[in-house]
């Protein structure tokens, strides 16, 4: 198949090819969704390696299960399966070697108590100009790598990836409650974070206004 | 509402999938209390911010090992015996 053609030709229709056996398909298939199965282990895993090792076992395993493959979804929407499971195997195998204890992972804390916002301002600039900038990129990414796991898994699945509380608790196979506790979470902690960054302090509203 | 509720309801707010009668309530709230119209401002622009991010490229060596061992396997599982 010419790259041109290839181009033009939809997931499933390329899917049903590489079926069929031809390996220009699914080579196509790839290079259309390697990026974002990178992405997506990368901000997940926060370690390049790490993020290369579930990009190729995410490809491996689709193309040893390829058959298996249920169209009523994207193809898309399956690759992210295969490698949010992956993902998760070596957030779980990185806690089995921590001193901490496996139950922090699911410790009652998280009903309790909704952190209280700390550091309130306007920002400085608009996301848009912001995302234009080259270290906008580190610092949001930084600010994602001090995220707990289980509240960054979350995150990335429903605001990154656009997946629905639904959709993400499906994935990771919580509760929607769950994940609409880890989602606050995650976002409380990332717009204080933020906000520390790009806020103007001119015009930071003190806590203490903000006591009723 | 207080401002405690409201941090509570904050995702459904930002979602808008809050139920109409307590997104009012939230409004109302919004309304007469600045730090929370900032706090939900600034939680909008985290979220854009994340979304607007671009996808990561591929390390070159790393690609190239990537497709080598997708061809390898491919010759695997398609060769007849």
């Amino acid at each position: 198949m010419s790259d041109d053609r290839a181009a033009l030709t939809d997931d499933g229709v390329l899917v049903r090819q590489a079926r069929a056996g031809d390996m220009a398909a699914f080579e196509e298939l790839v290079r259309r969704h390697e990026r974002a199965v990178f992405s997506l282990a990368r901000r997940m895993l926060q370690n390049e390696q790490d993020a290369e090792d579930v990009t190729q076992q995410t490809f491996l395993s689709a193309l040893e299960h390829l058959r298996n493959f249920r169209e009523e979804a994207s193809f898309y929407t399956w690759l992210r399966r295969i490698a949010t499971h992956a993902a998760l195997k070596i957030i779980r195998k990185r806690r089995g070697l921590d001193t901490i204890s496996l139950d922090a992972a699911t410790a009652p804390d998280e009903n309790d108590h909704i952190p209280h916002p700390e550091y309130i301002a306007d920002w400085r600039a608009t996301p848009e100009s912001l995302a234009r900038r080259n270290e906008t990129r580190r610092l949001i990414e930084e600010a994602l790598g001090e995220l707990d796991d289980k509240h960054r898994v979350v995150f990335v699945l429903r605001d990154v990836e656009g997946l629905s509380v639904r959709e993400t608790a499906d994935v990771l196979g919580l509760s929607e409650a769950n994940v609409k506790v880890r989602l606050l979470r995650a976002r409380l902690q990332l717009r204080e974070r933020l906000t520390r960054l790009f806020g103007d302090p001119d015009r930071r509203v003190a806590r203490e206004e903000h006591a009723h | 509402m207080k401002c405690q509720d409201l941090l509570k309801q904050l995702n459904e707010y930002v979602d808008g999938t809050l139920d109409p009668s307590v997104c009012e309530e939230f409004e109302k709230h919004m309304a007469g209390c600045n730090p929370c119209q900032v706090v939900v401002d600034n939680i909008r622009k985290t979220i854009m911010l994340y979304k607007a991010g671009e996808p990561y490229e591929l390390p070159a060596a790393f690609r190239e090992k990537l497709h080598a061992a997708l061809r390898q396997k491919w010759k695997e599982t398609h060769t007849p015996e």
